[in-house]
Formats: C-alpha cells, structure tokens, sequence
C-alpha cells in the first residue's frame, strides 16, 4: 500500500468540494481539523522513528549554483528514486543558521555549506548527526584532506560530504583595469583611492576582515593589529559604491559597470567570462580559499539523505554540477578524470592536495565570530 | 437564556475569531520577543535563558543605536513629506474627476499587484549606470559619461516614495470624496477664489486625511528594510536593517528582539499621540 502525502491527501479533498461531494462547512471544518492536528502534532513529530521518506529538503546557494543542482542531480535523482528533492535558497550561512534555529527539527534536511568554520558553528549548536559511511560508497572518489577537516571537528564521524571548493578572490573590469596594475596592487587595489565610488565588496564580516588582513600585510588566520584591520574596512567602506549580498547582485554589478573592482566568487565570475564580460579574476597571495560541504542536518531522514549523498558524489553527477557551477569539484583528480572543463576552472588543483589554497581556520575565525560581526555591523554604517 | 443575555453574549462570539487571531498571531508572539529581549547569546550562537538588562542596556544607551534610530526617523520624514507633497494633487484629480474615477483608482492599485522588491529593483534599471535614464541622456548627448546616481541616501529615499506615495493618496482621496463639494461653490458664491476656498475650505476638510496618510507612510517608512538595503550605499541603513542583521547575520535573536521593540514603542508612541489629536477613524477609512 502507498502511503498518501498530505498535499495529495488536500488535492483530493478540494477535488471533492470541487465536485459538490461535500458540502463547504465540512471541507472548511476537515481542513481546520487537519490544521490542529498538524500544530499540535509537530513538537512530537522528532521523536518519530519510522519515516516513508516522499521528500528532502535541499538549501543553496541560488543563481546557477542552484539550477546545476537541480538539472544535474536533482532531477536525475528524483527520477531513479522517487524521492523528491525540494529545493530552496539562501543569501549565507549566518541567515540559514538563522532560519534553522527557528524551525523545528527535520524541517531543514541538507545544506550547501561554505567553508569547515560553518560546519564547525552548526556542529556546536548541535544541528549535526552522524552519517552512515557506508551507505555513501561514492565517498572514496573525495580529496581525503576534504575529508579529514570535517572529521577533526565532529570527533570522527562526518554530518557532510565535501563537495566543491573555491575562492574568493579579486574580481576586476578589464576595460578599466589592467592585468599588470591588478598584479602589482593586488588586495590593496580594493583600498585604491584612483577607484572611488566604482569598488564593490561582499557584505559579509569573514571576507572584509580576511582582505583587510591582506591590506594590512597580517596572516588572515591570525590578525595581530585587529584596529588596522578595522581601519583598511573602514577605507574600503568610505570608497565603495556597494556592499553586495549575493552572487547574483555580484554579477549584476560587475556585468552592468556600476563597479569596477571587488572580491568575488571564482565560479561566479567565470559564469560572467562565460558570458563574454571582459572580467578578470585574481587570487591574491593568502586569498580566501573554502570547501564546501553537503550538511545533513540532525532530524533529517538519514537514509534518504545518504542516498542523495552518494548520487551527487558519483562522478558522473559531481563532474555535471561542478561544470554547471564552475567551482572544481570535490574528486580526487588522481582517481578520477575530471574531463576538460574542470582543469581550466579558478581555484583548480590538478594535485588533488590543495596545498595552494589558504582556508579559514575555524578555531581562529569561530572564536572571533560573536566580536566581529557585531562590530562589522558598526563599522560599516560609519562607526 | 433571556435574549437580553443572548444579545450581550452575541458580539463576543463575533468577535472571538478575530480576537483569537489577534492574541496567538500577535500578542503572543509579541511576548516571546519581550522574554527573548531579557536574554543573552553566547558565543556559540546558542541563546542563554534568564533575566538579563544587556540588551535593553545596549539598545537604549548605545549611541550607535540612537544614531541610526534618528536617521530613520529623518528619512521616514523626509518620505512623508515628499509623499504629501505629490501626493495630494494626484488625490485631488482622481477626487475631482468625473467619470473615470473608478479607472484612475485601479491605476493607482497596479503596482500593488507587483512585489515590493521588484518594483525597488525596478530603479536600478532605471537609474543604473548603464539604465535607461543614463542611455537616454547619452543618446541625447546631454552628458559623455554615465551618471552615478544609484546607491545613496536620495535613491533609498525615492523607492520609499515609489513604495509609499499609493498610500498617501488613498488616505487624501478618501478624505477629499467625503467633502461636499457644494461647500466650495457656496465659498466662491460668497466671492472667494478658486485658490482661497481650496485654501479656506478644502484643505482644512481633508487634512484629517493628509494626516492618516502621513502617519501610514512615516510608520511603513520608519520600518522598511528592503528598500536600504537594495537601493542603499554601505552606510544607509535604516533601523530595521539592524534588527535584521542582529537577528539573521549576528543570530543575537535577544538583541534583535530588544532593537526591535524598541522601534515599535517609538513608532507606537507616534500612532498614539495621533489618536490622541485626530483618532484613529479617518485611518481606518483610508485603508478600507
């Protein structure tokens, strides 16, 4: 016997209203009834132990991140499994945090996370669980150093899957800048006075502190001289057209010439040479690498998570999305041929080690996180 | 049960959907954000339950936060000024006009129909470095080079008038169509000209109006967020935009929570010392 959903089991009903099987009282009244069992059910629906598993909830990022996903594994999925993936979007890991803190467990199943600090801040909010391996053989494709930043944090288990990585490095309009200025200036072309009102710069704390740490000549992953950190973002902020939130107002800034100049996501601005924008992209000495992480969130249904897992990690899914998302993906170039596309891709590593890429610490940066978001939030309206 | 006691009870039982609505939709979350502002975050994110004062400290004796409280406050004004000021005429034409009044008031309705963050994202077509205004002017030749006009405090302040002006001028135009307009024949009978009974009579009949919807723009202006952080440079914020941030960036939901009562007893302050000199019916009439 199938089970029915509850948006069958509502289509059906208002099929019957529809076709004058019941009268409105009753198909108003079994509507209400199913309202107030629904609320007064889901503070008990974690303690559920046996799921028929119809649906999982997938989060990211939006933009063409997102519609990879969807064309290139999600759909595909659907199709061999049934099971659907419902797939929404977020502008960050701060507001997505935000959103599960308010939800209830099981309500948000799997994220695409940025960088091991995240899944350190969801790991100690207890919003991690602890995958099955072997229901995701496909994970022997992955870089083991991906692997094992994840497992230090959670005490060995994993709650994700590494699944891509990148950087964030400087982004420039080539009809404005030349290759030879970018290289000789490099982060410190985001302080450049010569640009004012035509520099961009990502809204978010991590990525202003870790460029100011550039500008400053500080190690990212430990600033020393915190207030000459401040005053680089404050020069920056002074100079700036517009903070950004998002990849696609990235793009759309960067394509309409309202900026010259920004940090930007690699993947993003290769979509934008793609498109025939005359856009250059730089990682700067101690850029901002990051993996991300497919995350299963605690109360998800774990076998169904599993089994996305491992269908996204297979090579032939990986390598689709990857070159729908143009971020390298998370493969072992040594065990797996990655075609074409992917070795021209920004933040590539034909070595698999990824020894060039600096990555946040997540002690450091986690450590400092409650001091300087706050602070950044001053900071950037004048303070 | 006598239908004295039926009738007494009737109104009650009326009213009890409503009221519940009012009460589980917002009174009690209301409460949740009392008690949430008593709290504190702690370094993980995680919220630490208790009677705390930190937040109510910070939020009332930072700065920081009466600084941007006054901006706000400033900008709302500012809209609703501009909202008056435009908006009266175009009440007074769709007030006075005979026979296509219907129309001009669906005209009006339209952009409602359309989502608030696409018609503020509207501007930047418009005013964009390469939007239509600065590829009209250069077809022109009026200038060589785009204009930067977008992402400051004058383009925050005109999506809050693209926003709010449809407001204003319902409140006005309801205040106007409720005038007998054999008032004003009756004051230019008596030798007044057109301009002095508009002066004389009009205006004072409809300033009821004018202010119900200057209330409505200032409160709705006062509590965006959208619209600074679309059209806005990294400075213009608005108060609600760290209400927002507290909240969704800094996951200080106790912050949050205390920031944003705080802004609901200012503006709260403001709807009452307006029922208190006009009452609340005239609002009431505009929006319905």
């Amino acid at each position: 016997m199938t089970k029915m959903d509850n948006t069958t089991r509502y289509e059906r009903l208002r099929e019957r209203y529809q076709n004058g099987d019941i009268d409105r009282r009753s198909f108003l009244g079994l509507i209400g009834a199913a309202g107030l069992a629904y609320g007064v059910q889901t503070p008990f629906a974690r303690y559920a132990t046996a799921q028929t598993v119809s649906q999982v909830r997938f989060d990211g990022w939006g933009g063409v991140v997102s519609e990879a996903f969807r064309e290139h594994a999600f759909g595909p999925f659907t199709e061999k499994t049934g099971i659907e993936v419902v797939d929404g979007t977020f502008g960050g890991g701060d507001e997505y945090l935000s959103r599960v803190k308010a939800a209830q467990p099981g309500e948000y199943n799997l994220a695409h996370l940025s960088g091991v600090f995240d899944y350190a801040r969801y790991h100690n909010l207890g919003l991690s669980t602890e995958l099955n391996e072997a229901n995701i053989p496909n994970l022997e494709f992955v870089i083991p150093k991906l692997i094992d930043v994840f497992r230090k944090v959670s005490g060995g288990t994993l709650s994700c899957v590494p699944y891509d990585y990148g950087t964030t490095g400087i982004a420039y309009n080539r009809d404005h800048i030349s290759d030879e200025e970018m290289q000789e200036k490099g982060a410190k072309i985001l302080i450049d006075e010569a640009l004012k009102g035509k520099i961009g710069g990502w809204d978010d704390w991590r990525t202003r502190m870790w460029y100011a740490a550039l500008q400053t000549d500080q190690n990212p992953n430990d600033i020393q001289d915190v207030e000459a950190a401040w005053d680089a973002i404050r020069t920056h902020r002074d100079l700036a057209l517009k903070y950004w939130t998002s990849g696609a107002e990235l793009m759309s800034l960067l394509a309409e010439g309202e900026i010259y100049v920004t940090e930007g996501w690699s993947g993003r601005i290769y979509a934008l040479q793609e498109q025939g924008h005359n856009i250059g992209y730089m990682d700067p000495p101690n850029g901002f690498g990051w993996q991300e992480c497919l995350f299963v969130l605690k109360g998800s249904p774990l076998e169904a998570c599993e089994e996305l897992l491992n269908f996204m990690l297979a090579p032939e899914t990986s390598i689709a999305v990857a070159e729908g998302q143009n971020y390298p993906p998370a493969l072992d170039p040594s065990k797996v041929d990655l075609g074409a596309k992917i070795p021209t891709l920004p933040a590539f590593d034909p070595t698999g080690t990824l020894d060039g890429l600096v990555f946040a610490d997540p002690a450091f940066w986690n450590g400092n996180e409650q001091v300087w978001s706050e602070t950044f939030g001053r900071v950037k309206r004048g303070y | 049960m006598s239908v004295e006691a039926r009738e007494r009870k009737q109104p009650w039982i009326l009213l009890t959907p409503a009221l519940t609505s009012v009460t589980l939709l917002l009174f009690v979350p209301l409460l949740f954000i009392v008690v949430y502002s008593f709290w504190l975050r702690t370094a993980t994110g995680a919220d630490d339950p208790g009677f705390h004062l930190d937040n109510w400290q910070k939020a009332l004796g930072d700065a920081f936060y009466r600084d941007i409280l006054l901006s706000t406050l400033r900008i709302a004004a500012i809209t609703t000024f501009f909202c008056a000021l435009m908006g009266y005429p175009a009440a007074y034409f769709i007030a006075r006009s005979k026979g296509n009044k219907a129309i001009l008031l669906l005209l009006l309705m339209l952009p409602f129909w359309i989502s608030y963050i696409i018609r503020t994202m509207s501007w930047i077509n418009i005013l964009g470095v390469s939007g239509a205004l600065n590829s009209a002017l250069m077809a022109l030749g009026v200038i060589t080079e785009p204009i930067q006009m977008l992402y400051n405090e004058a383009t925050v302040i005109l999506g809050l008038i693209h926003y709010l002006l449809p407001f204003m001028v319902l409140n006005v135009f309801v205040s106007l169509d409720g005038i007998d307009t054999n008032l004003e024949d009756a004051a230019n009978s008596l030798g007044a000209t057109r301009w002095q009974s508009f002066l004389n009579v009009t205006l004072p009949l409809s300033l009821p109006g004018l202010a119900a919807g200057g209330l409505l723009c200032f409160v709705l202006g006062a509590g965006t967020y959208i619209t600074p952080l679309v059209l806005g440079g990294p400075r213009d914020a608005m108060f609600a935009n760290l209400v927002f941030e507290a909240i969704i960036t800094q996951l200080n939901w106790p912050l949050g929570s205390a920031l944003s009562l705080m802004l609901l007893a200012v503006l709260g302050v403001l709807v009452m010392i307006y029922n208190r000199y006009l009452g609340m019916t005239q609002l009431m009439k505009g929006l319905g």
